[in-house]
């Protein structure tokens, strides 16, 4: 028995925003359930008491002084845009259009 | 000049004094590559113009008596994860295919400010994930030992390209061992410094809380020296490190001072690193290097690591949790891959993403999304961070004991192209003697320390406290003067 299911999978990829085809289900069902299944190990190791380490040398969050400096023009921080359209990223549309219709453009 | 074999610190000496031009040391590198790379995959790109420029800016100053820096006409190579303005950085991947940095990162502006000629960009997995750099989306890299072998990875491009002298030197990132393992399966020497010892400004993120940025060299020193330019606190990366840079070179020259060298050194060897089983040739030839470090005057002491064997699913789940998020931003909007046929912003997003995304990234996307998920946050992240913590715990006990810890840097040497690609899992235990360093945030270098009878390397790996750099070079440095693994040269392949 898996520790996850095909339909966990097929979740699991609409929350990360990734299709899948049916194919890279099932080869991802197995993949994960092998390695939760080896991860699960780390339940006989005793950490209670014990503080989270989420960095890994004592740090204080530095401030700088908030002074204006120099940011990418415009240009430059769109250029690598796939469609861009004057100083803006497009995309498809968002939001119905005047007359009331849906997402129906394709761009 | 022999191109084949010559160190980083030659050349650059070389050219300081003015017996080498920068501008023909390109030009017989760069040529070097024209033949040699196509059996090899190190390059992802080559920057023959901007490699040019860069040298005749160093001739130039040469000429004009203004100092051309430590690193004067040194070819280096470039991991592409490292953000070069204007030259292409694709991290491997599909979904960055065509992305041109509108700036640059701090380690590659530092290693050009001191004179070094990056040469180009370098094949690894694809966003750093992985140990072989068969997931590299673009082609594999080879192990110029025998190209039937991998270089290991990620930064397989790297060590590969070191060793085939197709560079003298290069930079890299090890987050789970991927500077390190490498190094150790191409037989060059790589070094992983303390967390935030190098900026990761401009360095493409995987796991940003393990993401260490470090150098790779022929030799000890020219591995000390390329840290010296890219270590230092940097405004830009907030992580970063204030501590003043320490004397890298220096501690590696220390080394060599015959037979006390090492003369009151504590060597720590931890049980948990040599268990039966393990290769007999690697055990060997790791075990004989820990005797030469005896004979140049350090003490090998027992030192214990009893949490080493949570290290790998720890690192799993840390990994990919923070992948997860890291990765959320490549959505085809603002650069790199757009799908051609969404209908929907939802739509732009998961086919942008199930299109531009290899195997491995999507593997590590979904189970870092699992692990972070409501309800399972706590049993699987939250518990991993506790688990780093015993472990970064073990080795500040042993430190209490020794000055550095002594290992050797990957259980196996080179496999084969393909043999593990059918098992994830397989190629996470590749990394079982290098994640814990990382996990821990302290310094680790590997360097050569034998050959297979197969003839291929096997590598030591010295590990140091936090900031303990000098530490690690000057055990590196003491090896290295007593042994000539170094000195061995891959067969060309052209």
């Amino acid at each position: 028995m898996s520790r996850i299911t095909p339909d966990e999978v097929r979740e699991l990829a609409l929350l990360a925003r990734l299709a899948l085809s049916e194919q890279e289900v099932a080869r991802m069902t197995s993949d994960l359930g092998a390695i939760l299944t080896y991860v699960d190990a780390l339940r006989e190791l005793d950490t209670a008491g014990v503080e989270p380490m989420t960095h890994a040398v004592p740090f204080d969050c530095p401030l700088r002084e908030d002074l204006v400096a120099p940011s990418l023009p415009i240009d430059a921080a769109l250029a690598n845009a796939p469609r861009r359209e004057g100083s803006f990223f497009q995309v498809p549309r968002i939001v119905p259009g005047p007359s009331g219709g849906a997402a129906e453009e394709d761009l | 000049m022999e191109a084949r074999g010559a160190s980083a610190l030659s050349i650059a000496e070389g050219v300081r004094s003015g017996k080498l031009r920068a501008r023909e040391v390109t030009e017989q590198f760069l040529d070097r590559v024209a033949r040699l790379d196509g059996g090899l995959g190190c390059y992802l790109l080559v920057d023959a113009e901007g490699a040019r420029r860069r040298a005749d800016a160093v001739d130039a100053a040469v000429k004009n008596g203004s100092d051309p820096g430590p690193l004067a006409g040194v070819p280096l190579g470039i991991k592409d994860i490292f953000c070069t303005k204007g030259v292409e950085t694709t991290c491997a991947s599909k979904i960055l295919r065509g992305f041109v940095p509108p700036y640059e990162s701090t380690v590659t502006a530092r290693l050009a400010a001191a004179g070094a000629v990056a040469l180009g960009k370098l094949n690894m997995d694809e966003f750093a994930m992985g140990s072989s750099t068969e997931n590299s989306s673009v082609k594999p890299a080879r192990n110029p030992w025998s190209t039937a072998h991998v270089p290991g990875g990620s930064s397989g491009g790297s060590a590969a390209a070191t060793a085939a002298s197709l560079c003298t030197g290069a930079i890299g990132t090890d987050t789970g061992g991927s500077i390190r393992q490498p190094a150790s399966l191409c037989g060059v020497v790589g070094m992983k410094p303390t967390y935030g010892r190098v900026s990761r400004y401009g360095v493409i993120a995987f796991a940003s809380s393990l993401d260490h940025p470090g150098p790779f060299g022929r030799t000890v020193e020219d591995t000390a020296a390329l840290l010296e330019v890219m270590a230092g606190a940097d405004p830009l990366d907030a992580t970063s490190i204030p501590a003043p840079v320490g004397a890298y070179r220096q501690a590696a020259r220390a080394g060599r001072e015959g037979g006390s060298a090492l003369k009151g050194v504590r060597l720590g060897m931890p049980a948990e690193y040599f268990q039966p089983g393990m290769d007999t040739e690697v055990e060997a030839a790791v075990r004989a290097a820990i005797e030469e470090l005896r004979a140049a005057g350090a003490t090998v002491v027992p030192v214990s690591l009893p949490n080493t064997k949570y290290a790998i699913a720890t690192y799993y789940l840390i990994c990919t949790a923070e992948a997860s998020s890291n990765l959320a931003r490549y959505d085809g909007v603002k650069y790199g891959y757009r799908t051609g046929e969404a209908r929907s912003l939802e739509e732009l997003y998961t086919r942008t993403r199930g299109e531009g995304f290899g195997a491995e990234p999507k593997r590590r996307i979904m189970l870092g999304a699992y692990v972070l998920r409501a309800g399972y946050y706590e049993a699987y992240y939250g518990k991993a961070l506790r688990a780093r913590r015993k472990i970064a715990d073990d080795f500040a006990a042993a430190f209490a004991q020794c000055d550095a810890i002594v290992t050797p840097t990957s259980p196996v040497p080179a496999f084969k192209l393909g043999e593990r690609m059918a098992d994830p899992l397989q190629m996470y235990l590749a990394d079982i003697f290098t994640v814990a360093p990382d996990l821990a945030g302290i310094p680790a270098i590997s360097q050569p320390c034998g050959f297979t009878k197969a003839g291929l390397p096997i590598g030591l790996q010295t590990i140091g406290p936090a900031l303990g750099e000098e530490i690690c070079f000057r055990v590196a440095g003491a090896y290295e003067s007593r042994t000539d693994w170094h000195t061995r040269l891959p067969p060309e392949v052209a």
